[in-house]
C-alpha cells in the first residue's frame, strides 16, 4: 500500500523538528498537523501532547521528524534516527528537505519487521482553510471510525485539533511549534466587541420576546373569532414567524454543530437585510407625506373598482357578447350583486375619514421588515375586495347546485339512479309522475344554465385575479425569507468554507522524489447552497394540480389555490 | 514538459470522436501509481461563429427595415453576445482530464472554452472498478429532402465509466460515473486510457 502524508503548506520552511499529528487507521495515512523545534525536553513533549489529546479529543501523536538543515548544520541525521527510541512508534517518519530543491525526501522505519518498501506520496494542504472548511453533505451523527472515508477523517482532524495552534513558537511555552499560525496569531477588535456585546443584548432580546408570547397566548388575545381572523391575516402568521426565528437567533446557548450556526446566521442576516429594507421603505413613504396621498387615492380606488363591478352587471343584465340571457334570472342575480356593491360603497365610504390615520399608524409596521409591508399589502387587497369574494361564493354555489341538480336529473331522464351504497350508478324504474316532473324541472335547469354559468365565470375570473395577485405578494415574502444570503455571501466570498470536496494538482518535482500533490478545496455549487441551507418556511404553494384544479372549476366547487403549511417542514 | 514524468501523445495515431471530429489524448505519467489523461475535442469554430452571428444580425436588420424600431437592433447586439458568453461557459468543453493516483482516487475534470474548471473527486474506497460499457446511441437523420423524412438510427457506442461501490453491500454497484461525456472517444482512445488505468488499479 502507498503511504500518504498530509502536510501542510506553512511548515514547508520550518526550521528541523519533530511532526506531530494523527494516523488515520486504515488508510495507511498520516496526518501532519505540526512542527515542534529544538530545543525541547522529550518529557515536557510527552506531556504536551497528552495534554492536548485529552483537550482536543484528536489522537494526535508524534509521527516522525523533519529535517531541513541550514548552513552549518551537519551531522543531524544520526540524532534524527535516536529520536526515534524516544518515541516509541509502531512507523516512524524521517522527512528531510535540502535547501535549494524543492521536493521532499522521506525515509520509513518501521518496527514491523514485515513490511516491506513503502511508496510515499506527500500531499499539501493549506491548513487554515481546511480547518474553517466544512465537508458537505454534513454527517449529523456520530461515524464510524473504522468505515468512515479518508477525507472526512481528515478535515475533521485539522478542524477538532484547535487547541492545539493556541501556542507557537514565538511563545514562552514549554515547546515551540510552526503550523499556521505562526505568523501571529489573527483578531479582530470588532469581532471582539461584539462577541462580548452580543450577550448582554441576547439575553434582553429573549426576555422581550417572552414577553411578547406570553402576551400573545394570553386569554383576552385568544377568543375564538381573533384566532379565527389571526390565522387568515397573513401579517400576524409573519409576525409569529418572525417570533420564533428571533427566538433562535437569540438564545444566549452557543451553536456548535455547523447546520445550527448556518441556520442562527441566516436567520439573522435575513432578518437585519429585511428590517433595513422595511426602514428604507418607511422613510420614503413617510418623507413627502406619500402615505397621506396613498390613503386619500384608496378611497376614490375603490370606488372605480366598484363603478367598473357596476358596468360590468349592467352589461351582464343587458345582452353580454350577444349571448341571449333568461330576463327574469338576469334582472334577479343582477340586482342583488348590485345591491350588495352599494352596500360595500356605503360601508367604504363610512370609514373614509380614519383611513388615513389607520394607514398611517399600520403602515408604521413596516419598520419591522420589507416582508410586513408585503404581507399588510396583501392583507389590505383581501379586505377592500372582499366583496368580489362574496361574489365570487354566492356564483360558485349557485352554479355547483345547478350543475348537481342538472347531472341528478339527466340520469333521471335516462332511467338512472345514483346508488349511494355502491358509490356507482344503478338502473332503477321511476313512477310516471317522477318522471314528469323530473324532467320538467331538467328542462328549466338546462336553460337556466347559461345565465348562471356566465356570471360564475365572469365572477371566478375577477376572483382568480386577486389570488394571482395575492400569491405573487405571498411568493415574495417566502422568498425573502427562505433565501440563505449568509450562506450564499460565504460562498462567494470564504468560498473554501463551504467545501463539496478537494481537488488534486500534480507539483512539479525532481527525478528521485516521492510524488506531490496540492490539494485544494472544491467550493459547493451555488444551486447546492440555496437548497441545503434554505430556511424552512410555511411556504404556501398549490394545492391542487393543474387538472385537478380545472375540474374543481368546472364542477363549481370552491377552489382555494394557496394553502399555508401548518407545520414546518424541516 | 515536467522533469521527472513521462510525457507522450499519440502521434502515430489520430483519435476521432463518434461523430468523426478529430479529438487529442495526451498521456503523462507523474510516477509509478499516478497518471493523468487529457482528452481535447476540438476548438470553436470561427465559421460556425461569424455564420451565426451573421444569421442573427441580418435577421434583425430586416426587422429594423419593417418595423422601425431600434430596440430591435440592441437586443440582436445583446443577444448575440450574451448567446456566445453562455456557450463558451457553460456549453464548450475545451478539455477533459482524468487523473488517477493510486490507492487515493480518480479526479475527472472538465474544462471548459472560458477556462472554468468543473471537477470531481473519487476516492479509491469508493471505487469498485473502471470497465468500458456499451450504450446505445439513438442518431437522427433526414434520409432525404425528397421525402423528408427523419429516421432514427441506432449505433452502438462504447463509453468508460467508473463503478461506485454500494456502502451497504459491498459486492453490489450503487451507481455508475460516465467519463469523457462531452468529447465521446472512440474505442481505440478508451482501450488505451482503459488499461492505463487497470495497471494503477492492480497495483494499489
Amino acid at each position: 500500500m502507498v503511504l500518504k502524508i498530509f502536510f501542510p503548506q506553512c511548515c514547508n520552511k520550518a526550521d528541523s523538528g519533530l511532526l506531530v499529528g494523527r494516523w488515520i487507521p486504515g488508510q495507511n495515512s498520516a496526518v501532519v498537523l505540526a512542527v515542534i523545534h529544538y530545543p525541547f525536553i522529550p518529557g515536557q513533549v510527552k506531556q504536551y501532547i497528552h495534554q492536548m489529546r485529552g483537550q482536543s479529543g484528536v489522537d494526535l501523536t508524534v509521527l516522525g521528524s523533519w529535517s531541513m538543515p541550514k548552513e552549518g548544520q551537519e551531522g543531524m541525521e544520526s540524532f534524527l534516527r535516536d529520536l526515534s527510541t524516544i518515541f516509541p512508534q509502531g512507523q516512524w517518519l524521517q522527512l528531510s528537505r535540502e535547501m535549494g530543491k524543492i521536493g521532499f525526501r522521506c525515509h520509513v522505519l518501521t518496527r514491523d519487521p514485515r513490511g516491506e518498501k513503502d511508496k510515499v506520496i506527500f500531499i499539501h494542504y493549506e491548513q487554515r482553510k481546511v480547518m474553517l472548511s466544512q465537508l458537505h453533505p454534513v454527517d449529523n451523527g456520530v461515524p464510524d471510525p473504522q468505515t468512515e472515508s479518508q477525507l472526512p477523517q481528515v478535515f475533521g482532524t485539522v478542524c477538532q485539533s484547535e487547541p492545539l495552534f493556541f501556542l507557537d513558537k514565538y511563545d514562552d511555552g514549554p515547546v515551540k511549534m510552526t503550523h499556521w499560525q505562526s505568523e501571529g496569531r489573527e483578531g479582530s477588535i470588532i469581532v471582539e466587541l461584539m462577541k462580548q456585546a452580543s450577550t448582554p443584548v441576547c439575553l434582553l432580546t429573549t426576555w422581550i420576546l417572552t414577553l411578547w408570547t406570553s402576551l400573545c397566548s394570553s386569554r383576552i388575545l385568544n377568543v375564538r373569532p381573533m384566532r379565527f381572523i389571526s390565522s387568515k391575516l397573513s401579517t400576524c402568521l409573519q409576525l409569529s414567524y418572525r417570533t420564533e426565528h428571533l427566538q433562535t437567533v437569540c438564545s444566549p446557548t452557543r451553536a456548535t454543530a455547523h447546520n445550527h450556526f448556518m441556520r442562527k446566521a441566516n436567520i439573522f442576516v435575513s432578518f437585519f437585510v429585511d428590517v433595513s429594507l422595511g426602514l428604507l421603505l418607511v422613510s420614503w413613504m413617510y418623507r413627502e407625506n406619500r402615505i397621506g396621498k396613498l390613503a386619500n387615492t384608496l378611497v376614490p380606488a375603490a370606488d372605480h373598482v366598484a363603478k367598473e363591478l357596476e358596468e360590468l352587471l349592467q352589461w351582464l343584465m343587458g345582452a353580454p357578447a350577444g349571448l341571449k340571457m333568461n330576463r327574469a334570472l338576469d334582472q334577479v342575480l343582477g340586482r342583488f350583486f348590485l345591491y350588495h356593491i352599494h352596500l360595500w360603497i356605503s360601508y367604504i365610504h363610512l370609514m373614509s375619514p380614519f383611513i388615513e390615520m389607520i394607514l398611517w399608524y399600520v403602515g408604521l409596521s413596516a419598520c419591522l421588515g420589507l416582508t410586513f409591508a408585503l404581507s399588510l399589502l396583501s392583507d389590505i387587497t383581501a379586505l377592500l375586495t372582499f366583496h368580489i369574494y362574496c361574489f365570487y361564493v354566492y356564483g360558485a354555489r349557485l352554479y355547483c347546485m345547478t350543475v348537481y341538480g342538472l347531472s341528478s336529473l339527466w340520469r333521471l331522464f335516462r332511467g338512472k339512479k345514483w346508488n349511494v351504497l355502491r358509490q356507482r350508478v344503478d338502473s332503477c324504474s321511476y313512477d310516471l309522475d317522477q318522471l314528469f316532473i323530473g324532467t320538467l324541472l331538467f328542462t328549466i335547469l338546462l336553460f337556466l344554465l347559461p345565465t348562471t354559468a356566465l356570471y360564475y365565470l365572469v365572477f371566478t375570473l375577477l376572483r382568480l385575479v386577486v389570488v394571482m395577485f395575492q400569491g405573487v405578494l405571498h411568493l415574495s415574502v417566502d422568498f425573502i425569507n427562505s433565501f440563505p444570503l449568509f450562506a450564499m455571501g460565504l460562498r462567494l466570498f470564504r468560498s473554501y468554507r463551504l467545501a463539496e470536496g478537494v481537488k488534486f494538482r500534480v507539483l512539479c518535482e525532481e527525478p528521485g522524489t516521492p510524488l506531490h500533490l496540492m490539494m485544494d478545496i472544491n467550493p459547493l455549487k451555488v444551486s447546492s447552497v440555496v437548497q441545503t441551507y434554505r430556511t424552512p418556511t410555511y411556504s404556501c404553494y398549490p394545492k391542487d394540480s393543474w387538472l385537478a384544479l380545472c375540474k374543481k372549476l368546472f364542477l363549481g366547487e370552491l377552489i382555494y389555490p394557496w394553502r399555508h403549511k401548518t407545520t414546518k417542514i424541516d | 514538459m515536467q522533469n521527472g514524468d513521462q510525457h507522450y501523445s499519440m502521434e502515430d495515431e489520430t483519435y476521432t470522436d463518434i461523430d468523426g471530429k478529430a479529438i487529442s489524448l495526451e498521456c503523462q505519467s507523474h510516477s509509478g501509481f499516478c497518471r493523468e489523461f487529457t482528452v481535447s475535442s476540438a476548438k470553436v469554430s470561427i465559421g460556425r461563429v461569424m455564420a451565426y452571428t451573421c444569421a442573427v444580425w441580418l435577421s434583425a436588420y430586416i426587422i429594423f427595415f419593417v418595423t422601425e424600431n431600434t430596440a430591435v437592433l440592441s437586443s440582436a447586439i445583446i443577444i448575440t453576445l450574451v448567446g456566445m458568453m453562455v456557450h463558451i461557459h457553460f456549453v464548450k468543453v475545451d478539455h477533459e482530464t482524468l487523473l488517477i493516483i493510486g490507492s487515493l482516487g480518480v479526479q475527472v475534470s472538465s474544462s471548459y472554452a472560458s477556462g472554468r474548471e468543473s471537477t470531481d473527486f473519487i476516492e479509491m474506497g469508493k471505487i469498485k472498478d473502471i470497465v468500458i460499457n456499451e450504450a446505445i446511441h439513438m442518431v437522427r437523420k433526414i434520409k432525404d429532402i425528397v421525402i423528408n423524412e427523419a429516421i432514427h438510427m441506432q449505433t452502438v457506442i462504447y463509453y468508460l465509466c467508473i463503478l461506485l461501490k454500494d456502502p451497504s453491500d459491498p459486492e453490489a454497484v450503487s451507481s455508475v460515473v460516465p467519463l469523457f461525456q462531452s468529447s465521446k472517444p472512440r474505442l481505440n482512445c478508451l482501450v488505451k486510457v482503459y488499461k492505463s488505468c487497470q495497471e494503477i488499479l492492480a497495483k494499489c
